[in-house]
């Protein structure tokens, strides 16, 4: 199951990561896997919808190239997106690096290809491949469902913000009762 | 013997028949009713009273256990608990690691744990106990707080420590139980009787990890809190004066499904399966991972890891 997963996503690793390569990966599987912008492996593991804001998706609603052509200077959003405050390393980096200017309802790697919303882990993973690597087994991340049978995943934005990416802090819950707070009340303690 | 010489007080003279059994149906009930009295719960039925350990039951047996049990909670919740009895699944030693660089502390585990096992509410039995640590002393008990409650975690310094049942290799709990009450379950699983524990708290004396808990008190569970899905060795409603503890919530860890605590996990830094699966999340961690045992020096041999996973 967790090697099946493995060899699935695989594909794109091997390309990126020639530690993987070691796994064989058949040149047809790598070119299947690309052509369908690596689609998740829907009978394995269900990946719940990526955390957009509310109403922000598909992209191209607004970015229409034939309404708006794209302006690819680098710049600081002045009219837009003024909510985004970039704290993943925003001195080396902004927007198009990782969304694509030209179709903009995916996201770019590197390399210029294209990758869907639903598996940004891609993207992620070029930098934080030993993260990935981790991810793709079940160690770093959650996983839910059943641990000898199917299993749900999250993808990285769904815990990591991508534009802000530390892990939020948490109001924790309640703490145990200190022993002297609990009082004998008829039988029973209360 | 002892009903012979009992019974002939002059030797020789005849034991009127019928007499012997008489007395036995006498003394049978009055030790119940003594029994009864002793332990304060006048409750308790002739048939609870009279139950064997549930290792020493036969599976007709554990089915009569099962139906009174599944009518006493449907009396006192009037709900409709169903009290499972699922065996250890073959080829499977559960175990658990828990990611340290990664707990924040925010105690969610605790809270679902009480929730999925059915827990005293108030005040409130917690299985899991979470210790925050300074990072410049690291794992030291000495410094460990299990109170704090600031209002965001983590907080700057500091790391977080979950504790909960271990699962033993060599139990510690298991070797002083004066009964048998508690026992390894073939899966890996500490497990306790509740009907046949006598709440002497040896147990809690001597688990190193602080991982019992002992209901002092009638448990105080509202009907609309009972989680029906109950196992008879895990997480169905206690009783007052005996003892219990984390079963890596085996009413679902037999059906596969993950624990409340790992399903729960903000950080997913609560990993589970099977240790004897190659292929398993929890085999990954201990080949790939920092990893260490609590108290390692105790040779209580752990199922439950602690790693450090960046």
């Amino acid at each position: 199951m967790t090697r099946l997963l493995r060899l699935s996503i695989l594909p794109w690793v091997a390309a990126c990561l020639l530690a993987f390569a070691a796994t064989a990966v058949t040149a047809e599987e790598h070119k299947k896997s690309h052509a369908a912008v690596a689609e998740a492996p829907k009978d394995l593991v269900q990946v719940p919808k990526p955390p957009f804001s509310e109403g922000i998706f598909p992209c191209s609603q607004c970015h229409d190239p034939k309404a708006m052509a794209p302006n690819t200077t680098r710049r600081v959003l002045k009219d837009m997106h003024t909510d985004i405050s970039l704290h993943h390393g925003p001195d080396s980096r902004w927007c198009l690096d990782c969304h694509d200017a030209y179709n903009r309802d995916n996201l770019h790697l590197a390399g210029g290809k294209l990758v869907s919303f639903n598996t940004s882990y891609q993207l992620c993973g070029q930098c934080h491949g030993d993260k990935l690597r981790d991810w793709r087994v079940g160690i770093h991340g959650k996983r839910t469902g059943s641990w000898n049978g199917a299993k749900q995943y999250l993808l990285c934005v769904h815990c990591h913000n991508p534009h802000s990416p530390h892990f939020k802090s948490l109001k924790p819950m309640p703490p145990p009762a200190r022993p002297e707070a609990i009082q004998i009340k008829n039988g029973g303690a209360k | 013997m002892m009903d012979q010489d009992a019974c002939q007080p002059t030797p020789g003279a005849p034991c009127p028949s019928g007499e012997n059994n008489g007395r036995r149906e006498f003394l049978g009930a009055a030790v119940a009713a003594v029994a009864t009295a002793l332990t304060g719960c006048g409750k308790l039925s002739k048939e609870e009273f009279l139950q064997h350990n549930f290792r020493e039951l036969s599976k007709e047996e554990v089915l009569t256990v099962i139906e009174r049990l599944e009518k006493e909670y449907k009396e006192k919740y009037g709900k409709d608990v169903k009290v499972a009895n699922t065996p250890a699944l073959p080829g499977v030693m559960f175990g658990y690691a828990l990611d340290l660089s990664r707990c924040i502390g925010c105690r969610r585990c605790v809270h679902a744990c009480v929730k999925e096992n059915n827990q005293s509410r108030d005040p409130e039995i917690q299985w899991i106990r979470v210790l925050e640590m300074e990072k410049e002393e690291g794992v030291n008990l000495q410094v460990a707080e299990q109170y704090y409650n600031p209002a965001e975690v983590p907080r700057e310094g500091h790391f977080y420590m979950p504790v909960q049942c271990q699962q033993c290799k060599k139990p510690p709990c298991v070797k002083v139980c004066p009964v048998g009450a508690t026992w390894k379950e073939k899966d890996g699983i500490v497990v306790v009787d509740y009907n046949w524990c006598i709440g002497c708290r040896y147990c809690m004396a001597a688990c190193p990890y602080g991982a019992r808990h002992f209901n002092w008190g009638e448990p105080n569970l509202p009907s609309k809190d009972v989680n029906t899905d109950t196992h008879y060795l895990g997480n169905r409603p206690r009783a007052k004066g005996v003892v219990e503890k984390c079963t890596f919530c085996v009413q679902r860890t037999r059906k596969g499904l993950y624990t409340a605590c790992v399903e729960v996990c903000p950080t997913g830094s609560r990993k589970f399966g099977n240790l004897l699966d190659k292929e398993s999340e929890i085999r990954y961690v201990l080949e790939n991972k920092r990893v260490f045992k609590f108290k390692e020096e105790l040779n209580t041999q752990p199922n439950f890891f602690y790693f450090y996973g960046v």
